[in-house]
């Protein structure tokens, strides 16, 4: 189906696609950049946001609600994690983190099957975003290209956080040096803290967002996982930018590669990934030399 | 009627000796049988795994991943199977009548282990149980790439398998053996079945667009129904082929609204088909073009929801109203809704069935000699279901057995919670089917 209508539409599914993994990635990458850890349940708290909201959603039938809801549960779910288990993580070796993050997804996601079973559950985005948006040459679910415009408003609170904040500086200079910011007398482990709060309530706030487009299922963060690994390789790991930046590239990829063969389409992401490991290896927006 | 005989024996011990002679000659197949088997060297896990008081089963099923709610589903069939013969069920003996309590007065038990409907998982699962269990029969997959590893396994390890849910041509085509055998209808039956209804109700020379699983089973089931409707003129305007387990299918939906297709022919399975189906009503598909469903999905009209399906055509292997019709098959239902709560799908049915005939089989051989057991299986004998009278064609190990087409009804016409679908139609399974070579199938040795 190689057509200019086609090709226009599949360029505005990419967009919609790359700004949920730019935001996703983002939640992974800094709590990479800030804490040093390779989060692998960061799929798991995906999904987990997802069904926190669907509770939420069930109980008062109000979408904001469970966007809150998803956002916030993540958040302290984030903060509690970071206290009782990856804290004892930081000055071990990464393959003992890559463990026990892949250890806490599995729980997640079976402790998930066990309340919620396998089943497909909807949470229905509101009335006013359903139905269709008739472009003319194309007709797209308003509630995706809504989300285009959310998933932006929150990428652009986080980076006004990390950019414009003292936290946000500090969490900067954390993923610099974060010696010398202990050094300097800053408490760099509550800083951590609330950096692996903030990465997890991305990844909810993902997840619930995300709900009425996908339905949820206790799988939905593994696939999700590994396109996010390569939105983080291809932007540079640790940084913000890099993440969205990544995530609109691998959407596009995505996206594109399927209006020519849809067979093809996660091959060439990889490719792309490859390309950018053999050509820069720090990613097209992250520091040569970075831990 | 046989006439008077003067010279007849008539004393007690010409009574006694014409009597054991009777009782012997009467015993004579199960002892040949049996003698046979004993003189053979061990084939698999036989006689190891049937020398105890009981048997074993392995189960191989997915409880995780995109198939992982009909995983679950046929897990509960082959779970009453094993305690309706366990038991002695009036049910069980109306399929296998020779069966008294377990398989030739041997308990069943089984071993459960997670698939994910990968084939690695289920063969290292199934080699697992044979070689710490000596299972004698395996069982699972609820996708075509796993049984036909599991077919191989079989065929390499000499110890039987009967399918899960299969529907790949391959299973019983290219890829079959000697020691596995299918219950269910496949990607040939299910097209020759629908093909006819889709060209009735819509006409002749239609556009259609697939989506297209990329495994063994979404490529036979789309080219069965491409090469079926060929015949009536239809063209495939698009084939859009996914990854199993996608996690999202904007793309492919964007190319098939943009091409100009009358119908839409969904072959993903499991989670796939439900947000495939749930995402192309949001990308406004169904109000360009009739969606059909060639081989149904368990669980699929609750999970879609939203009244999707009402009118919506499907092949499938078994619905719980064939109950209306088929004795066995309301026996079957309310067995099934009373021990597990819920009216069963055809996942549950087909792995019950698929247990009762290879029991139906062992009682028949008198032994659990692999050989046999198949040779029963291949003797082409009538066997009772809940949908009529079928029976194993020899040259493939495929059942011969009818395909029911459905048709989703509205919300507003379901008579009760469960009343998802309208049987339309039950088409003899026979004339459905491909010669028995026309896939390549070449079963290999017994021994």
């Amino acid at each position: 189906m190689i057509n200019w209508t086609n090709f226009v539409s599949q360029l505005i599914n990419g967009l919609a696609l790359g700004a949920l993994l730019a935001l996703i990635s983002s939640g992974l990458t800094i709590i990479y950049g800030t804490l040093g850890v390779l989060n692998l349940a960061h799929g798991a708290m995906f999904m987990l946001g997802g069904y926190a909201g669907y509770m939420a959603w069930t109980a008062t039938g109000s979408f904001i609600v469970a966007v809150a809801a998803g956002a916030l549960a993540l958040m302290a779910f984030g903060l509690l994690l970071e206290r009782v288990v990856i804290r004892y993580f930081y000055s071990r070796p990464h393959e003992d983190q890559l463990l026990v993050t892949f250890g806490l997804s599995i729980v997640i996601v079976e402790a998930v099957r066990f309340f919620f079973g396998s089943e497909t559950r909807l949470v229905p985005a509101p009335d006013v975003l359903n139905g269709v948006v008739s472009l003319g040459f194309m007709i797209y679910p308003k509630y995706r290209l809504v989300l285009v415009g959310i998933v932006a408003a929150a990428l652009l609170a986080l980076f006004l956080v990390l950019y414009r904040t003292r936290l946000g500086m500090i969490v900067r200079a954390g993923i610099e040096d974060p010696v010398m910011v202990d050094s300097l007398g800053i408490d760099v482990y509550r800083v951590f803290m609330v950096v692996f709060g903030i990465g997890a309530m991305a990844a909810g706030f993902a997840g619930i967002v995300n709900a009425p487009v996908v339905s949820l299922t206790p799988e939905i963060g593994e696939a999700i996982l590994v396109q996010t690994f390569v939105v983080v390789v291809i932007g540079g790991v640790g940084s913000f930018p890099g993440a969205v930046l990544g995530g609109l590239i691998a959407g596009e990829i995505i996206s594109i590669t399927s209006m020519i063969n849809p067979g093809y389409a996660y091959v060439m992401l990889f490719a792309a990934m490859t390309l950018v490991l053999v050509m820069r290896p720090h990613g097209l927006l992250g520091t040569p030399g970075r831990e | 009627m046989s006439e008077f005989d003067p010279t007849a024996p008539k004393g007690r011990r010409d009574f006694i000796r014409t009597s054991l002679g009777a009782v012997g000659a009467l015993a004579l197949p199960g002892f040949a049988t049996r003698a046979m088997a004993a003189d053979q060297p061990p084939v698999g896990t036989w006689p190891a795994g049937a020398q105890g008081d009981s048997v074993f089963v392995g189960i191989a099923v997915p409880r995780t991943g995109t198939y992982a709610v009909q995983g679950e589903d046929e897990l509960k069939g082959w779970q009453l199977a094993v305690e309706h013969l366990n038991s002695g069920h009036p049910l069980m003996k109306a399929i296998s009548p020779k069966t008294r309590k377990g398989v030739l007065n041997k308990e069943v038990k089984y071993g459960v282990a997670d698939s994910a409907a990968k084939p690695n998982n289920a063969v290292q699962a199934e080699q697992r149980f044979i070689t710490e269990n000596k299972a004698i029969l395996m069982t699972g997959s609820t996708s075509s790439a796993v049984a036909v590893a599991m077919n191989k396994l079989a065929q390499r390890e000499k110890v039987l398998y009967v399918t899960g849910i299969s529907g790949s041509n391959d299973t019983t085509g290219k890829d079959c053996v000697r020691y596995g055998f299918r219950q269910n209808f496949y990607g040939q039956t299910a097209a020759a079945a629908l093909g006819p209804i889709l060209v009735k109700v819509y006409g002749k020379n239609k556009k259609a667009a697939y989506m297209t699983p990329d495994y063994t089973y979404g490529h036979t089931v789309t080219k069965s129904m491409q090469d079926y409707l060929a015949t009536a003129g239809w063209t495939t305007s698009t084939n859009q082929v996914s990854p199993l387990g996608a996690p999202d299918f904007p793309s492919y939906l964007l190319n098939i609204a943009n091409s100009g297709a009358d119908v839409l022919i969904n072959v993903n399975w499991g989670h796939d088909a439900v947000l495939s189906i749930q995402q192309a009503q949001r990308f406004g598909i169904f109000e360009k073009m009739k969606l059909a469903v060639p081989y149904q999905i368990p669980f699929l009209a609750p999970e879609v929801g939203g009244n999707l399906l009402a009118g919506v055509y499907a092949a499938t292997d078994f619905w719980w109203t064939l109950q209306d019709k088929y004795p066995l098959a309301k026996q079957f239902v309310e067995a099934f809704e009373k021990r597990w709560g819920y009216k069963p799908e055809w996942g549950a049915n087909n792995a019950y069935m698929s247990f009762a005939f290879w029991a139906d089989a062992g009682e028949n051989a008198g032994s659990f000699y692999p050989p046999d057991v198949i040779k029963s299986f291949e003797s082409g004998r009538k066997l009772q279901s809940t949908v009529g009278e079928v029976y194993f064609r020899k040259e493939d190990h495929q059942l011969v057995r009818p395909v029911v087409i459905v048709q989703g009804k509205k919300q507003s016409d379901m008579k009760n919670k469960e009343d998802f679908w309208e049987v339309v139609e039950i088409m003899p399974g026979a004339p459905l089917m491909q010669k028995p070579d026309a896939f390549g199938c070449n079963l290999g040795d017994y021994t």
